[in-house]
């Protein structure tokens, strides 16, 4: 039986990381983050866990000695925000290409600039080709849950690949909600030791790490990268279902919310998934079929299955929490948009950037997207797929 | 037991072995050999390298030129990476997981003047305030060296680079040289020094054993001449060496626990253009009309190792 809490998810976060007990936590402050290396370093000062808290002087640096301690052969964990994540940027392509099974809590904001402290997912979206995988959550209890399940997917043999577990800045990070924790020992016994095959600190074995990798060996290099990262996607599913036996909670690579009977569905990850729930079951006692898929496993991206559970709707609308900037599109909604190309499926699709800056959005907001897709579902077609949700125009109060 | 080269070289191979690619004449894989070689036989080393000639040439996929563990992830980050090492290890051996070792395992940083004086400062500062117990060694060229020679801030004043050319108007680098051993030394470490690979290499050697097994964090700056980028002929790379100590371009002193020693006082210091002479880098200084150019850089020479004497003499009182 789990233990009844109430925590925000930065404190979820850190609790999480308490029962883990990492070797090496480095970490440099930056909000909304902050409290995490806050929390964790007063377990490390009063003895509650083994580890060595390194207290970094800027990101890179975090990630850079996270990379030290792992290819050492200890277990390396950091965590960040926005431009803390922007500023590791070199690092986090050099620790997935290492094979370092690192574990990051990312505490989703805007990246500058200008500067803005608040929710948005450029800081993720900046990393989502580095070859991290990247677990997204909607609760303090998903945070905390997706961190427990992280060093069993990450250090997996086929895998060895770091992993960021991501939440919404203050939304999900400073809000305090009801969360489950399971027991210590019981952590302990399902995150499991790390014992790495080759690592620098086996003076018996001395390993070289990091080389120069001409035109003969890194398009071979990076494409074992890319297979380690397709063989995530059902070690991620086997650990969910470890998971599930465990805690009797049960995720997936996605969460389909009433969508299987669906008409029209929105795609998003984290926190606005809960507003867009509660949408939902607003428009189903209207007799609308309205229906959710709520990403987990942004990378691995799992194109087929998405694909598959969105081939029968009659339009899908993709949110975008951060504006790629490009003219043409959203990260997810591209993303989104390839995985039905390439399935075959017909389905019209809209996509929404809203939130940027922490820009709150509401249920009426939500419900306007709904409206907008059963406008599409009778027309058939999208004439102007890329939107905004929230931005405020001329004339606008 | 006295100093011994020969003794030295016999019973302690080499741990940085040959094939590797650094350039005749580069005056880095000397002083790589010798640090190396104060460790202790039984000793497991964990290097890091910053991103440099030193790693392009040593570290080339799937050959090493390292016999102990080796890490290099970035230009700007040898420091902090080899400061995870270091802890994991910390926390490592708490747990009881190197209880069957024989000796000990230590860690030591490899990085040119762009690595250190410049985008690795920060890293190298944090490391250093942070009090791991490492050495980082510079191998000062005085330049950019893997990317074609262009200034850094350890590039001497006047010298010709690609990014400081002598032109008709500017003539060379325009500013000094940074002091990074002061910058070390104002971190309050346990040890710092500035040494250079000598004919009989007793003072890097024993530098660097003295920096490798006094606990704590410790800094070696070493001068490593480039033919390349500095334009002496490859088989004079020891007589430059002597020329920058014997001038006191380049002096030699340790600094421990905040008391300074000069290791080497020459008995009869040489004007600085000794040393500039057998150098194309400094081939402008030597036209008619520069001659205020070489006198400036004298002044800076004069002015850097009065100050040395006057510190080894404060902290020593």
């Amino acid at each position: 039986m789990g233990i009844r809490e109430r925590l925000s998810g930065n404190e979820a976060a850190a609790t999480a990381m308490k029962q883990i007990n990492p070797d090496v936590v480095a970490a440099f402050p930056i909000t909304p983050s902050t409290e995490i290396p806050q929390y964790f370093s007063t377990f490390v000062d009063n003895g509650v866990v083994d580890t060595e808290f390194i207290a970094v002087e800027g990101e890179h640096s975090a990630m850079s000695a996270c990379i030290g301690a792992e290819a050492a052969g200890a277990r390396a964990m950091t965590a960040t925000s926005a431009n803390g994540l922007s500023f590791m940027w070199e690092m986090i392509y050099i620790a997935s290409s290492l094979r370092l099974p690192i574990v990051m809590s990312l505490v989703n904001r805007a990246v500058s600039g200008p500067l803005n402290i608040h929710c948005d997912h450029s800081d993720a979206m900046g990393v989502r080709d580095s070859g991290w995988i990247m677990l997204f959550s909607e609760t303090n209890q998903e945070a905390y849950d997706n961190l427990l399940m992280a060093h069993r997917i990450a250090e997996n043999k086929n895998v060895m690949l770091p992993l960021m577990v991501c939440q919404d800045g203050f939304i999900t990070s400073h809000a305090i909600e009801n969360i489950i924790l399971e027991k210590d020992d019981e952590v302990k016994k399902f995150v499991g030791t790390y014992n790495p095959e080759h690592y620098l600190l086996n003076p018996d074995e001395p390993i070289a790490v990091g080389p120069l990798d001409l035109q003969g060996f890194l398009f071979e290099h990076k494409a074992q990268q890319n297979e380690a990262m397709k063989a995530a996607k059902q070690v991620i599913l086997d650990v969910a279902a470890d998971f599930e036996k465990w805690t009797g909670r049960k995720y997936g690579l996605f969460e389909k919310y009433k969508l299987d009977d669906a008409e029209i569905a929105i795609v998003c990850m984290n926190s606005t998934a809960g507003t867009t729930k509660f949408v939902v079951d607003q428009l189903r006692e209207k007799g609308i079929k309205a229906g959710l898929l709520k990403i987990r496993v942004f990378r691995p991206f799992p194109t087929e299955e998405i694909a598959q559970a969105l081939s029968h709707l009659k339009a899908v609308a993709v949110l975008d929490k951060a504006d790629s900037l490009n003219a043409a599109g959203g990260a997810l909604y591209e993303d989104v948009a390839s995985a039905m190309y390439q399935s075959g499926a017909q389905v019209p699709l809209v996509n929404y950037v809203y939130g940027i800056g922490g820009r709150d959005t509401r249920a009426d907001e939500i419900e306007s997207v709904y409206n907008d897709l059963l406008d599409i579902k009778y027309a058939g077609k999208v004439d102007d797929p890329y939107r905004y949700l929230g931005l405020r125009r001329e004339g606008d109060k | 037991m006295p100093y011994n080269l020969k003794e030295i070289v016999a019973n302690k191979p080499s741990r940085f072995t040959s094939g590797h690619r650094m350039c005749a004449g580069c005056g880095a894989p000397p002083v790589v050999r010798m640090v190396m070689r104060a460790l202790k036989p039984e000793d497991h080393a964990v290097v890091a390298n910053a991103t440099g000639c030193m790693e392009v040439a040593s570290f080339i996929y799937p050959y090493t030129a390292w016999t102990d563990s080796y890490i290099h992830t970035a230009f700007e980050a040898a420091a902090s990476t080899l400061s995870g090492v270091e802890a994991a290890y910390n926390v490592l051996k708490n747990k009881g997981k190197f209880a069957n070792q024989k000796g000990e395992t230590k860690f030591i940083a490899f990085g040119g003047d762009g690595g250190t004086y410049d985008i690795g400062l920060q890293s190298l500062s944090g490391a250093m305030e942070r009090g791991h117990d490492m050495v980082y060694v510079c191998y000062d060229n005085g330049a950019y060296m893997n990317t074609g020679i262009q200034r850094s801030s350890a590039t001497p004043m006047f010298a010709d680079t690609t990014t400081s050319p002598a032109g008709t108007v500017i003539q060379g680098k325009q500013q000094p040289r940074k002091d990074l051993a002061k910058i070390m030394v104002g971190h309050h470490i346990p040890y710092v020094a500035q040494s250079i690979a000598t004919t009989n290499f007793k003072d890097l050697y024993e530098k660097a054993e003295k920096a490798i097994y006094t606990k704590g964090p410790a800094f070696l700056n070493v001068m490593a001449p480039c033919p390349r980028g500095w334009g002496y002929p490859t088989d004079m790379l020891m007589e430059i060496n002597k020329l920058a100590i014997d001038t006191c371009y380049w002096p030699l002193y340790e600094v421990e626990n905040g008391k300074y020693t000069i290791t080497y006082k020459p008995a009869k210091k040489l004007p600085v253009e000794e040393f500039l002479k057998p150098q194309k880098r400094f081939k402008h200084l030597f036209k008619p009309g520069n001659e205020w150019m070489i006198k400036e850089i004298q002044d800076l020479v004069d002015s850097r190792w009065q100050e040395l004497l006057d510190l080894e003499e404060m902290t020593n009182k």
